[in-house]
């Protein structure tokens, strides 16, 4: 058997487990490491500006291509800065490895220079951790890492390694197993074939039915099912945040994202509902509104990898625990079997039904804001003449705020992983770096970041990391010149009392700024000039380009559910208008 | 309602600070809590008493399962079992105080460990109830020191919990 220090073992256990791109920032504690990574080729190392960055690229690339997404950092400070990007991708269910450098285990416990206790600090947002005490563990522990990262419900794992373990002198055998095996961990694939039928007689029998599906039908990849599902059926379905592009968002069964900022139509529907099919979905509170008035009159179908996710904020009738591709296909199945079929009169109602709603209120067929022109330029208008630009085919990801969500309602998502946005934890600072990500794995790609100009300064940093590594990723900053997510609160809660969301005067000049990074810089003032603008900005296809909007500051994110107390039902259709 | 859950996990380091931790991050009581190696020096035996509703035992248990370190976990409290608690509790003991602690504990099947000029060192074992019991039989403002073991717990019958 060959002999290897730890630094050698460690890169060349990454690389047996798929990775081709590793996103980290070096320091004492990994240096032996990095040293390790200097004598290869194999894994490519990025070097990123902060290591939350890191995290989020890595995060990015993994969200786009489903693979695990991988990380290096060092001791305290590295370790501690990658703690949001570890915790974004836990709420998001995101398979990531993290490695982290440690003091040497004879300092462990002594307050050491750059010792922090990352096992303790990262526990409660990481699916599980390992420290590594023997070079002869490393290869099996990443192998175990990379096996828990991915399967069941996926996750961020992190792994410590203290200095001495990469010592370069000391040469240990390498083996990496063909196949690991944890005892404790077993996750379910197959769902309860019982569960399976009274599921498929509901559905059967249903008259108001809505498939409501989730980030976990992408994270399954259980589109294809879903989709065939549904038009097998004839059954509107709606997407969380997390699922969108889960369901083609141009089809006509499409009713737009559901929860706080989801159509009315898909709220409604919800609301109305007697049979709802849960896929990978999780009753989040951005979803649900008010638990006990959650769709009063449906029988919920929950199919779900992690059995926690059911039944712990809104009581599933008929749970299943299992793999959503394989749980919806034996659904399929079982429907194209049966002698029994939907009843389409009954079905036909319903679809007249919607289609009423959808000509009230509806997003796309009864606008939710007033007409841009001149100097005004809406919001949801940037995103709507994106979508057209790109022809729907970019890959976009998002920050956090009202620019996320005029990108999740406008953009119309047809695939699966088009869309990385940090749903969960609602992570400011993730747009930029996850685009780099999603740049890296995908080269010959559009990839733009919808942003604010204030997310966006969270990691504005990133942009020397797209001149050094040639990351030609579009930004599209939506300025409204203020927090306007919180600024909208401010003005429905706090009779407009604008504590502490407004910059005065102080927000950078961010043509200069990208230029002083080496990129393109435009702004755009004018609504007239918004669509010859974009299409220059896509037409540098070598280019990082930022697109500075100057957007309407006045603007609000419509519908919005009423809290507290409201059901799903209860919108806020614009500033005056409620249902 | 009172429950005691039984958890058989890996004896590694980090496996005790994931279950405490996942009571702590989602805001679950845990009322007594002891563990140990088994037989089987990979694995430890956990038994923890724990108050909540169906709603919120039902996730405790699924939350349980789903760390890594937890191997399996059995709620003793849906079937019948055997709970026991060990006591040591340290009281005053003068003069005729002597001979009635001694015969309180004999009623309670404790026995007397220690004992000085002025004290008795007690050894009692049962349900938690029993130990409660115990307590308020002394008299009161004698009692110097109590150290209670917490709950150990075990399925009647031929049920176990084993790999
Ligand atoms: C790291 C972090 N800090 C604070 C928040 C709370 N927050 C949510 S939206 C928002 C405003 C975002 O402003 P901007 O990026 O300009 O987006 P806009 O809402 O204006 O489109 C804030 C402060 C957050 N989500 N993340
Ligand atoms: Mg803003």
């Amino acid at each position: 058997m060959e002999l290897l220090s730890g630094g050698d073992i460690l890169i060349r256990a990454l690389r047996e487990a798929g990775v081709k791109h590793l996103w980290g920032y070096p320091g004492g504690a990994a240096l032996h490491i990095y040293d390790a990574i200097f004598r290869q080729a194999d894994v490519r190392h990025i070097l990123v500006r902060h290591e939350q960055a890191a995290v989020h690229a890595a995060d990015g690339y993994a969200r786009v291509t489903g693979e695990v997404g991988a990380v290096l950092v060092t001791s305290g400070p590295g370790a501690t800065n990658a703690i949001t990007g570890i915790a974004t991708a836990a709420m998001d269910s995101i398979p990531l490895v993290v490695i982290s450098g440690q003091v040497v285990q004879e300092r462990i416990g002594d307050d050491a220079f750059q010792e922090t206790d990352m096992i303790g600090i990262s526990r409660p947002v990481v699916k599980h951790s390992f420290l590594v005490k023997r070079a002869e563990d490393i290869a099996e522990t990443v192998a175990k890492a990379f096996y828990i990262a991915a399967s069941g419900r996926p996750g961020p794992v992190v792994i410590d390694i203290p200095k001495d373990v990469t010592d370069p002198n000391r040469k240990v055998p390498y083996h990496y197993p063909d196949k690991v095996k944890i005892r404790s961990y077993q996750p379910t694939t197959k769902g309860h074939s019982g569960q399976i039928k009274r599921a498929v007689k509901e559905l059967i029998s249903a008259r108001r039915p809505v498939i409501y599906a989730g980030g976990g039908v992408i994270l399954g990849e259980a589109s294809t099912q879903l989709r065939e599902l549904a038009r097998m059926l004839n059954f509107p379905v709606t997407n969380t945040l997390m699922g969108l592009g889960s369901y083609p968002g141009s089809d006509r069964q499409f009713l737009g994202m559901l929860g706080m900022h989801g159509t009315f139509e898909a709220n409604t529907a919800m609301h109305h509902s007697d049979v709802i099919l849960a896929v990978g979905a999780r009753f989040d509170d951005r979803v649900t509104n008010t638990p006990a008035k959650f769709c009063p009159s449906a029988t919920i179908i929950h199919i779900d990898v992690d059995p926690t996710s059911i039944s712990k904020t809104v009581r599933a009738d008929i749970p299943i625990v299992g793999s959503c591709d394989v749980i919806l296909q034996d659904i399929i199945d079982q429907v194209r079997a049966s002698s029994r079929k939907p009843d389409q009169v009954a079905i036909g109602q319903w679809w007249q039904q919607i289609d009423e709603w959808r000509a009230r209120h509806g997003l796309y067929t009864a606008p939710r804001h007033e007409p841009s022109g001149g100097e005004i330029i809406k919001p949801q208008d940037v995103v709507k003449a994106l979508y057209k630009v790109t022809k729907g085919k970019a890959f976009i990801t998002s920050d956090v705020g009202q620019h996320q969500m005029f990108a999740a309602q406008y953009y119309l998502f047809d695939k699966p992983r088009q869309w990385a946005n940090s749903g969960g934890l609602g992570t400011m600072g993730y747009g930029l770096p996850a685009a780099m990500g999603v740049k890296m794995a995908f080269p010959d790609d559009d990839v733009a970041c919808v942003t604010g100009e204030g997310s966006i300064q969270m990691c504005i940093q990133e942009l020397s990391t797209c001149t050094q590594h040639q990351l030609p990723v579009k930004i599209i900053n939506l300025n409204n010149q203020a927090l306007g997510m919180v600024k909208q609160w401010q003005d429905m809660q706090y009779g407009s009392r604008y504590s502490h969301i407004l910059y005065e005067d102080s927000l950078p000049d961010f043509v200069k700024l990208a230029e002083a990074y080496g990129h393109v810089g435009m702004r755009v003032d004018r609504f007239e000039e918004l669509e010859e603008k974009l299409e220059a900005c896509f037409a540098l296809k070598d280019r990082t380009v930022f697109l500075d909007i100057n957007v309407d500051p006045t603007e609000h994110v419509y519908p919005m559910h009423i809290a507290p107390n409201g059901s799903m039902r209860d919108l806020w259709l614009s500033k005056t208008e409620r249902t | 309602m009172r429950r005691i859950i039984a958890i058989l996990m890996e004896n590694e380091p980090g496996a005790l600070s994931r279950v405490v931790g996942l009571f702590s991050q989602r805001g679950y009581n845990i009322d007594t809590l002891t563990v140990a190696p088994t037989e089987d020096r990979t694995l430890s035996r956990l038994t923890l008493t724990t108050t909540g509703d169906e709603k919120i035992i039902e996730q405790i248990t699924k939350q349980l399962n789903k760390l890594l370190d937890v191997v399996k976990v059995v709620d003793l409290t849906e079937g019948t079992y055997i709970e026991r608690e060990l006591m040591l509790i340290k009281v005053r003991a003068l003069g005729d105080q002597r001979a009635e602690i001694k015969r309180c504990t004999d009623i309670f099947r404790g026995q007397i460990v220690d004992v000085s000029a002025t004290s008795y060192t007690i050894q009692v074992a049962g349900e938690g109830d029993k130990l409660d019991a115990f307590i308020t039989t002394l008299p009161e403002g004698d009692v110097v020191e109590v150290v209670r073991s917490g709950i150990s717990g075990i399925a009647r019958g031929e049920k176990s919990l084993k790999l």
